[in-house]
């Protein structure tokens, strides 16, 4: 799996010439547009379709219900931007959910119990990061052992579903902020905050141009002198971060922790971030790309509810597009390496 | 030869054969074989039976990992080819009959074929890499099965498709020689003919393959074909099992399984070199460590937990940090010994 040059060489943040800065920015935005052009068509075609689909209502749900799932993109974004992958986050947000009940219902204060998650979550990423970049084990199969290992975890927390009934978790999804039609709950407050910080942090620190760097070509940052060990520990306890955050907010989204939660959820993940147009092959992508992603994901979702259609077609649609972007990426890839 | 076999399938028998001791200190029952009515029952019969589906899906999977690639799809092409197979014998006015139940079987395993076919497709002539080409069909493949099955799961009563998962042929259970002549075939493909060093070579180095005229393209593209088949038959097998097309928990992690198998056999994930008895063995280690795993009483759900340590140890043990930190501690150390006597002597240097 060589690692093919990416389409730009990601806009440094110190290029002197603003006009120059400016073109650069726009080409690696391509996909990103792509997606936002996808996501604008599909509303279109809904709101003609259905007569009544850009409502307040479901606008607002459409962010609601994803909510946990924009958390995931946001971590999945760092890991794929540095040339990985992360299949763990579904189990690992079962997980992190289930200690968050079970801690819940044990009576532990819930000032207590939220850091307590992020650092569960946080140190599954850092066992991947470590297999991944000190033993050297591919991306794949290490976080393939982070899920095993989530997936049982959260079995041996209980076999059976815990209801939460603390105030302040189930209060992230019940308070609505806004009127009575455009509404935010904090979970969603939670989500795009994430992306917002997911967006600085790739864009504007050191780090961040190092998670891009190492996507781009991992010997040439190593002898460049950056920091690759460190980042890409980094990008998996990150990505376990985010995780255990989407576990927070998916128990208080449906009120109770269950081990079962999120099968399948990474690969609707990854298909949010690179439909938001992260090139897979690392390099290459933007966090808010991941949030149009998982809006597109949301839109596709809504439809064919809204069709009646079997929910199954949620997957195939997304699998089909999926396809499409990626075929897509080989394309522009293969024509930017011919240059 | 003898020494090449030896140090790369010796370590998975040893953890079979250890498996099995602790099974059969734990319980005495577990290696005796009995014999009735001329059909073999026992533990170990069992685990040969209900290996069948991962034995499959692990060959196909073995010959994959050595072109450098993946197939993350096997599991929801055994949902699917259960799903085709099932829908044709619930709606056949004659699901018992030998017929109807032949052209089931072989629409099911025709699908699956086609569809490792694209598979190959997308990773030889589009090259994309074979996680993502392959995790399409793993995310689409059980929205499909579901279609099939119109989002229920069919049930049939057929005694000619029970006999797949169920019945005995010669003292055997049938799907265990499925499973046994799955294994020969391949074998006889891969050993006797020139596909098998052609398959290492394109997994060693794609580019040198293709320069000295190995034709990479058809190889890679005909092995994902291969293993789309293998595992539509390991569909077919798991469905006659329960008689039921579900198309949300056929085949669930076996992908995982199967890649484990082939791991644990001494198959490096790099690709190249691989080794069809090793992931025989490997499969049976799998298979053992489930039933201990459930004898012990511990509930299923918990399993991925044992796994997950299995694959991590095996990993560590794979990567080169590993391997040169133990070559370090192995051997009689001279060369440690030298430095050690060096500094020794400088420092009682103006002694002596």
């Amino acid at each position: 799996m060589s690692a093919p040059q990416s389409l730009t060489p990601p806009p440094s943040s110190r290029v002197p010439a603003g006009r120059l800065r400016s073109i650069r920015v726009k080409a690696a935005w391509v996909p990103v547009l792509a997606a936002v052009v996808i996501l604008v068509g599909m509303l279109i075609a809904a709101q003609l379709y259905f007569g009544r689909f850009i409502t307040p209502r479901i606008v607002s749900s459409l962010f609601v219900d994803n909510a946990y799932l924009i958390v995931l993109a946001a971590g999945m974004t760092f890991v794929i931007l540095s040339g990985g992958i992360d299949l763990s986050v579904g189990a690992v947000m079962a997980f992190t959910g289930m200690l968050c009940a079970k801690l819940l219902v044990s009576g532990v204060p819930t000032l207590v119990v939220v850091p307590t998650v992020i650092v569960a979550g946080a140190l599954f990423g850092l066992i991947i990061g470590v297999m991944v970049h000190f033993f050297n084990v591919q991306p794949f199969i290490a976080s393939l052992a982070g899920m095993f290992l989530a997936r049982g975890l959260s079995f041996v927390v209980s076999l059976q579903a815990i209801q939460v009934k603390d105030p302040v978790i189930l209060g992230l999804q019940s308070v609505k902020l806004g009127t009575y039609e455009w509404y935010l709950t904090p979970t969603v407050t939670i989500a795009l905050l994430v992306i917002v910080v997911a967006a600085w942090i790739l864009g504007y620190t050191r780090f961040g141009r190092t998670v891009y760097a190492i996507g781009g070509n991992e010997n040439s940052t190593r002898l460049m002198g950056l920091p690759v060990a460190r980042a890409k520990v980094l990008v998996y306890v990150i990505s376990g971060i985010s995780a255990a955050i989407a576990g927070l907010v998916f128990t208080s989204y449906t009120a109770a922790g269950y081990s079962l939660n999120g099968i399948g959820t990474e690969l609707d993940a990854i298909a949010a971030v690179v439909i938001g147009g992260t090139l897979l092959t690392g390099g290459s992508g933007y966090a808010i790309g991941s949030l149009i992603g998982v809006l597109v994901y949301g839109v596709i979702k809504v439809s064919i509810t809204f069709l009646g259609a079997e929910s199954s077609w949620t997957r195939i649609t997304i699998g089909g597009l999926l396809l499409a972007f990626v075929v897509v990426q080989r394309v522009i890839v293969r024509r930017a390496g011919r240059r | 030869m003898s020494r090449i076999l030896r140090s790369r399938v010796i370590w998975p028998i040893a953890a079979l054969l250890a498996l099995v001791v602790l099974n059969t200190i734990s319980r005495p029952t577990f290696l005796s074989i009995t014999v009735r009515n001329g059909e073999l029952y026992g533990s170990l019969i069992d685990i040969l039976r209900n290996s069948a589906p991962l034995m499959l899906v692990a060959l196909g999977m073995c010959l994959v990992i050595a072109t450098r690639g993946i197939d993350l799809s096997v599991g929801a092409q055994m949902a699917i080819s259960g799903a085709v197979s099932l829908t044709i014998i619930a709606d056949s006015p004659a699901p018992n009959s030998m017929g109807t139940v032949a052209i089931a079987i072989l629409a099911g395993v025709a699908l699956t074929l086609v569809l490792g076919l694209w598979n190959g497709f997308l990773v030889s002539v589009i090259g994309i890499q074979p996680i993502i080409a392959t995790l399409v069909l793993m995310l689409a493949g059980r929205g499909i099965a579901l279609l099939i099955t119109g989002g229920f799961i069919t049930t049939i009563t057929s005694t000619p498709y029970a006999v797949m998962a169920r019945g005995y042929v010669v003292g055997f259970p049938f799907a265990f020689l499925v499973s046994a002549s799955a294994v020969a075939i391949v074998s006889l493909l891969v050993r006797r003919t020139a596909l098998g060093v052609l398959t290492e070579a394109v997994g060693i180095n794609p580019a040198a393959s293709r320069l000295a005229g190995v034709r990479s393209r058809g190889i890679v593209w005909s092995l994902y074909g291969l293993s789309g088949l293998l595992a539509g038959v390991a569909g077919i097998l798991y469905s006659s099992n329960i008689m039921a097309a579900d198309a949300n928990n056929a085949g669930i992690n076996i992908e995982l399984d199967a890649i484990l198998a082939v791991v644990l056999g001494g198959t490096s994930l790099a690709g190249g070199k691989f080794t069809l008895a090793g992931t025989v063995v490997g499969v049976f280690i799998i298979q053992t460590l489930t039933s201990t795993i459930t004898f012990l009483g511990v509930p299923p759900s918990v399993t991925p937990v044992f796994k997950a340590i299995v694959v991590i140890i095996v990993c560590l043990s794979q990567s080169d940090r590993v391997r040169s930190g133990l070559r370090r501690l192995r051997p009689p150390k001279p060369l440690a010994i030298a430095t050690a006597i060096d500094s020794t002597s400088s420092t009682s240097g103006s002694a002596a």
